[in-house]
């Protein structure tokens, strides 16, 4: 994850700024099934937004809602406080990477990125600068007149991405533009995009069923599952405060204990051995809880929860440890600071800070 | 048993071009005896003279070369030939094209029943198709003409058999399958994001349709306007039942003088020119396009 851990507490849920582009209660239903279930978002100008969500939630469906290819079902966008439902795709001004780059096969990079010049009628002195800006600015000055079929999926991703930029559109929507390309690129790609937004301030929604690369763009992400938003928040937040169960597991790696709650004189706790964590009061009644804490927010230490190392595998810059404990298996990652790690078979003791650990009911969601 | 054991060894043995030869030597005399021997034979025949009182003769001559050259009947038969292929090749591309992308964009059911209908008449034979032209149109007693001129529509019946018109007419209705069939094997490879891309830069469905769709199809249309074109212009079922011995074309001309006139010097002549003359076509078109597509889908 890039560094943006500059701030820590919690950021205020609701969105920020006025809506640049708002869906309302936007729906996509299909014979069968919902695809997209009442779907609510505002997006500020020039803002980074992802929708994260395992394959078939419904992502592709919802961008494909803004960019006018699917009509809804219900529901409406707005784009600067204008309904966006009644414009023709053609007129809607935003620019699209579709996940198969779709560009224009018989068409050089060059004249790729001059379609949608000329289709604005910009005179020609001005388009080729414009194109050559473009393709500047993605790295790709040397292959203009290079055919897409002799492109690698990187350069052709970013011929769509140089296209989609062109002309200058108000939104630029992306769906799961670097899915197609091997780690390193991707990680290259990221950053450049990153890069290129920051310099041109084009409000984005990417759609990607990657985490990483949702937390390492994105000013904000919405969770989606199902058709259905789980949570909207920065990056941070969304890790650090997941709301409901799915995103918590969708996001990384997490433990979940079952912990006793007990009565003491500071009020009711969750206690796994001598880990003890407040209860809030909506809790404090139950006989057990379930705690979740993120595998690299536990530490060894003297006194805590007993837990035997089962297995330990070195991952370079970090340990990677599972452990048994009474409560369950427990996964643990350690910053390899050179400091000495405990071996398999050895029995350690396991504590968080009560602030990390999130506790819900036993039975069902509690969202 | 020991038949058996000894084949392993010596088929190891072999050389290496030997086993390819082997498996292509069936295909190999079927080609050489169904087509390279009569056509070599049909060239030889082409340089003996023939006179109605002695038959072909022994010599060889190049008459009836200079008969072909000389006489403008034969240069009308080849232009007559080559004007309807041209026509009706027009014609498959304006009607099978646009009929590929409609059946292509239509939904679930219409687009499996549609190409049905479009392909079907492939597995009818060209006679029966081109009867059923001469049915509905054929002089006075044309179902169509008859209907027409009953009704007081018309005095006279649409002027259609024995006609150039009626020829390129049936011939389209015969070919353009085969254009469909073209077009539609290169749409299927078509991304149809790219064109919902071209929308979303700002353009019109009519220029998605000439600018994004048409030149991604355009090898399939020109290369189904090579078989419509070699197909017509060789065609023998639909000249002869549509123009009959009244409108001849080349290849009827040849049949006609192979066995009604039983002058088979000049009908090998006739047919060989007019498989030159296809053969020259047909490859020079084909190497224009490869040249000028290579570059972009490769
Ligand atoms: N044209 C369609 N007809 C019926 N169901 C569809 C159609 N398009 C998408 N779906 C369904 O809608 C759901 C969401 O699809 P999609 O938005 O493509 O998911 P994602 O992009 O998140 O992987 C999936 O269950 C998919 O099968
Ligand atoms: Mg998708």
């Amino acid at each position: 994850m890039l560094a943006r851990s500059s701030t820590s507490g919690i950021a205020p849920m609701t969105d920020p700024a006025p809506a640049f582009l708002a869906l309302d209660g936007l729906s996509k239903r299909y014979a069968d099934h919902v695809a997209v279930d009442a779907l609510t978002l505002g997006v500020a100008q020039g803002e980074f937004i992802s929708l994260l969500g395992p394959s078939g939630c419904g992502k592709t469906t919802t961008l494909q809602m803004i960019a006018g290819f699917t009509e809804p079902s219900g529901g409406a966008i707005r784009l600067e406080g204008r309904d966006l439902v009644a414009v023709k795709p053609a007129r809607r001004g935003l620019g699209i990477v579709f996940q198969s780059y779709a560009l224009f096969p018989h068409m050089t990079a060059a004249e790729n990125v001059a379609f949608g010049l000329e289709m604005q009628r910009v005179p020609k002195a001005e388009r080729a600068r414009r194109v050559t800006d473009a393709l500047a600015l993605v790295g790709l000055s040397a292959l203009a007149e290079r055919y897409p079929r002799r492109m690698s999926g990187g350069q052709q991703q970013r011929v769509a991405l140089a296209r989609a930029l062109v002309i200058q559109p108000r939104i630029l929507l992306l769906d799961e533009p670097l899915s197609n390309l091997d780690a390193k690129l991707r990680e290259e790609m990221q950053i450049e995009l990153r890069q290129i937004q920051r310099r041109i301030g084009t409000t984005t929604i990417l759609v990607t069923h990657d985490q990483h690369e949702a937390m390492a763009l994105s000013d904000r992400i919405v969770v989606m599952n199902a058709g259905k938003v789980e949570q909207i928040g920065r990056p941070q937040d969304v890790y650090e405060r997941p709301a409901t169960p799915f995103v918590a597991s969708f996001l990384g790696k997490t433990n979940v204990f079952e912990a006793l709650v007990e009565r003491g004189a500071d009020g009711a706790a969750a206690v796994l051995g001598t880990v003890r964590c407040p209860c809030p009061p909506h809790l404090a009644g139950a006989g057990h809880v379930l705690l979740t804490v993120r595998p690299e927010k536990i530490a060894f230490a003297d006194e805590g929860l007993a837990c035997r190392i089962v297995s330990r595998v070195f991952q370079g810059t970090y340990w990677l440890f599972i452990g048994e404990t009474p409560a369950g298996v427990a996964t643990i990652v350690c910053q390899n600071d050179g400091a000495a790690q405990p071996g398999e078979g050895e029995s350690v003791h396991l504590t968080w800070r009560a602030d990390d650990a999130a506790l819900r009911p036993l039975s069902g969601a509690g969202a | 048993m020991s038949a058996l054991a000894d084949t392993a060894p010596r088929r190891a043995g072999m050389p290496g071009w030997l086993a390819p030869a082997l498996m292509l030597l069936p295909a190999m005399l079927l080609v050489v005896g169904v087509v390279l021997v009569p056509l070599a034979l049909t060239a030889l025949l082409s340089f003996h003279s023939f006179s109605s009182s002695t038959g072909i003769s022994a010599g060889y001559a190049l008459e009836n070369w200079a008969e072909i050259a000389g006489d403008p009947y034969y240069a009308e038969m080849f232009l007559r030939t080559f004007r309807i292929a041209g026509v009706v090749t027009l014609a498959c591309c304006l009607i099978g094209a646009p009929e590929a992308y409609i059946i292509h964009r239509m939904r679930a059911p219409w687009k499996g029943i549609f190409l049905v209908v479009t392909l079907g008449p492939l597995l009818i034979s060209v006679v029966a198709r081109t009867l059923g032209w001469a049915l509905l149109f054929g002089g006075r007693n044309g179902v169509v003409n008859k209907a027409l001129m009953d009704l007081g529509i018309l005095s006279q019946p649409i002027p259609f058999m024995f006609t150039e018109g009626g020829v390129m007419v049936a011939l389209t209705h015969v070919m353009v399958p085969f254009m469909v069939l073209s077009v539609w094997a290169v749409l299927q490879r078509l991304d149809p994001r790219a064109e919902n891309a071209a929308a979303s830069l700002g353009a019109s469905q009519f220029t998605v349709l000439t600018r994004i769709v048409l030149p991604q199809v355009m090898p399939g249309i020109l290369s189904g306007a090579i078989i419509v074109f070699a197909l017509s212009a060789s065609a023998f079922a639909t000249p002869a039942i549509i123009g009959g011995r009244r409108l001849k074309v080349a290849a009827t001309l040849a049949y006609d003088e192979f066995l009604n006139t039983l002058n088979w010097p000049l009908g090998a002549a006739v047919a060989l020119l007019l498989l030159v003359a296809i053969a020259a076509i047909v490859i020079g078109c084909n190497a224009l396009v490869e040249r000028h597509y290579s570059k972009v889908f490769q």
